[in-house]
């Protein structure tokens, strides 16, 4: 009687025990990572707040006060705070473009080489090495581009201005030379490419290994070569993955101010033309320029470029996850 | 009983708020104006003591960590803090009370005169004193090429495109000695706003008729190459032959550098000639009387040997401290940065032009009147 009793009991106990156990542990852990989940969101709103508040007197100021207190602001000669941020939206974005084009096509290389045709050491020695490159800071990148990529870059521009001159992108001055200092948006687009490429490298090469073995399998299976397999099995595969990629790095372009600010000789314009000095400039590096002697109208006006830029890159991550959950669907992964 | 109880605390809170009175002016923010010890014992304070708080010009930062260093090694219980957020800031702190003395390039205008009234003790408001001059070098790469005289108009058309090369006959006229290369000439400006850019600009709207440009903090046209602060042009302009920019003139080691027209003559910038422009210039308009050394650079002076692009950057304090150990603090400092010896600190640690031993007299006349009260 006795041992039934104890048998029914116990088994009762133990189990109300693990039960117990395992809620109040679930419930920490759900806690955490609740608390973690609304602090992002928590922070987001903050800095969206903070953004709004602070550019509230820039963005609202009609009387012209803005302009007769802050000495780069100046409407009459076409630099009002909206058409500043205007030729800054265009510079951030051409400069990034440039980036992009640039880091895309080789990133893809370098992760389709790491996953498909290196040997497994040297694979995971080249990847090791692009990582490496993401943790340089970009103060060093900035350092490295002003001081040593740009002399060496300049006689190639002059080239590159004798012979291709005739499309926009490359034009020449009216007295035919392009910047004698290199300190163009090109240089800055090309030292922004290094800094994104192991962003997009890495994630394009997890998204290549994923490529499910069969569907590589069959393709050579049906006499495909190495290039066709990857062309039918892991680009349909992978697309949306390095889009995302592309993306992530998109995002980084756009923020990225250390670089730009010691790279660029800035300036305000709409011209596309990559090799002249004194046309553009990012709102980042913008920021930064202005910053250290700003009144307080400045700072206004300058956090209300820092809103847009918000703006400008959640645009950029929405659109990256919208093209990614279109793609997904047709990539033939499931 | 209870009367004891009560009137041993109220003793011993007097004895602490005594005791706490006597710590404030030693190791508190004595200098803040909230901090008002009593006047009875104020004037008896003999060594200086406690935290002296500024902010303001970046331009004068190496020759202040000189001058703070000094300072505080002769007076070991003096802190000084200085916060190089540039001269509007500077002002702005100075200007809401949070600290006790200001650095500027750029001297008040009247709404900030009229704020120095309410922010400092008695009516008498606050006063400029010049106590940094240091003259901007026009700097430039032509190899083998130490030297080239230039007039201020010659400037200005090469910083507005209109001369772009080195044998431009503009330029040859005045170097009839130098043989000049055929080298296209590359204009380097600061991309940041800066105290330099805007005694640069001053300069050529004032002596020249060929700048069509107000004087500005900002780079006023879209030409030529551009860096973030005085290292980078120095940089670009060194690694860029042909190019010509403007810096500190501390910063410019074995670049050449341009000797400017002043009356008949051409004078290379030196520390004498940088400070004979600010003696040879009048005061400017709106100063607060007489103790006020507020300076109308006169750009187009043509006192023989006087180089007229300089940056002059300030000290604003007040006319009158109510604080006996905050008045201690700003005025035995000040002198000290006033004098010969502060001076040549400066001078060597930031390459700065001693001032004038006429202007350090004045200056320190001034700082007298007010450690009187």
């Amino acid at each position: 009687m006795t041992t039934t009793h104890d048998r029914a009991v116990g088994p009762d106990e133990a189990s109300a025990l693990t039960a117990r156990k395992e809620s109040s542990a679930d419930k920490v852990f759900a806690g955490l990572s609740g608390t973690a989940a609304t602090a992002i969101l928590v922070t987001l709103a903050a800095v969206a707040t903070f953004l709004l508040i602070e550019a509230w007197p820039a963005v609202t100021d009609s009387a012209g006060t803005l302009a007769a207190r802050v000495e780069w602001i100046s409407p009459e000669r076409g630099e009002s705070l909206i058409e500043i941020i205007g030729f800054l939206v265009f510079g951030t974005v051409l400069i990034s473009t440039i980036a992009l084009l640039i880091a895309t096509p080789l990133s893809v290389g370098i992760a389709l080489f790491i996953s498909h045709y290196a040997p497994r050491k040297l694979a995971a020695g080249l990847g090791y090495l692009i990582d490496l490159l993401a943790a340089i800071p970009s103060v060093v990148y900035g350092l490295w581009g002003a001081i040593v990529l740009i002399p060496a870059l300049q006689p190639f521009y002059q080239f590159l201005a004798d012979t291709l001159g005739w499309i926009p992108l490359f034009a020449p001055g009216e007295d035919g030379t392009v910047s004698g200092t290199g300190r163009v948006a090109l240089s800055a687009g090309i030292v922004l490419a290094i800094m994104v490429l192991p962003i997009i490298t890495a994630v394009s090469r997890e998204v290549f290994l994923q490529t499910p073995r069969l569907h590589e399998e069959a393709a050579l299976a049906m006499g495909a070569t190495r290039w066709e397999m990857i062309r039918i099995a892991v680009f349909p595969f992978g697309r949306s993955g390095v889009i995302g990629a592309t993306m992530l790095g998109l995002g980084r372009a756009l923020g990225e101010t250390m670089a730009v600010y010691m790279i660029l000789s800035p300036g305000l314009s709409y011209t596309l033309n990559v090799l002249q000095s004194g046309q553009h400039n990012t709102i980042a590096s913008f920021i930064a320029l202005q910053f250290p002697e700003a009144n307080s109208s400045g700072v206004s006006a300058l956090i209300a470029m820092g809103l847009a830029l918000f703006i400008i890159t959640l645009l950029v991550n929405m659109l990256a996850r919208w093209v990614v959950s279109r793609r997904a669907e047709f990539s033939g992964a499931n | 009983m209870n009367i004891a109880l009560r009137s041993g605390a109220v003793v011993s809170a007097a004895a602490l708020s005594l005791l706490l009175a006597a710590c404030t002016p030693s190791n508190e923010s004595g200098a803040t104006s909230s901090s008002a010890g009593n006047p009875s014992t104020g004037d008896a304070v003999v060594e200086l003591a406690g935290t002296l708080n500024g902010a303001g010009a970046s331009s004068q930062e190496s020759a202040m960590e000189a001058w703070r260093a000094t300072f505080q090694s002769e007076n070991g219980n003096v802190t000084i803090n200085y916060d190089p957020v540039g001269s509007g800031g500077g002002r702005t702190q100075f200007l809401d009370g949070a600290t006790a003395f200001a650095g500027t390039d750029s001297l008040m205008d009247e709404e900030e005169y009229a704020l120095a009234v309410d922010r400092c003790d008695g009516d008498a408001g606050a006063v400029h004193l010049p106590t940094y001059i240091s003259p901007i070098a026009v700097i430039f790469n032509l190899p083998g090429i130490d030297s080239v005289n230039m007039s201020a108009d010659v400037i200005a058309q090469i910083f507005d495109g209109k001369i772009t090369s080195w044998n431009d006959p503009a330029i040859a006229d005045l170097n009839p000695e130098l043989d000049l290369p055929s080298t296209a000439i590359t204009m380097v400006h600061r991309a940041d706003e800066s105290g330099t850019t805007s005694n640069f600009t001053d300069y050529l709207a004032k002596a020249s008729t060929m700048w069509p440009y107000e004087k500005s903090g900002n780079w006023p046209n879209s030409l030529g190459e551009s860096g973030p602060g005085t290292s980078a042009v120095v940089q670009i302009v060194q690694d860029t032959e042909g190019a010509i920019g403007y810096a500190d003139a501390s910063r410019a080691g074995s670049l050449g550098t341009v000797a400017l027209g002043v009356g008949d003559e051409f004078v290379p910038f030196s520390a004498g000639a940088a400070a004979a422009v600010v003696d040879a210039s009048p005061l400017a308009e709106g100063a607060n009387g007489a103790n006020d050394l507020a300076y109308k650079l006169d750009r187009t002076t043509t006192a023989s040997g006087a180089y007229p692009l300089v940056l002059v950057s300030y000290h604003i304090v007040c006319q009158q401290y109510d604080d006996a150990n905050e008045r201690a603090l700003v005025t035995s400092f000040l002198k000290y940065v006033a004098s010969q010896e502060g001076q040549q600190a400066a001078a060597s640690a930031a390459g700065s032009s001693p001032i004038s031993a006429d202007l350090s007299a004045k200056i320190t006349a001034i700082l007298d009147e007010i450690a009187a009260g």
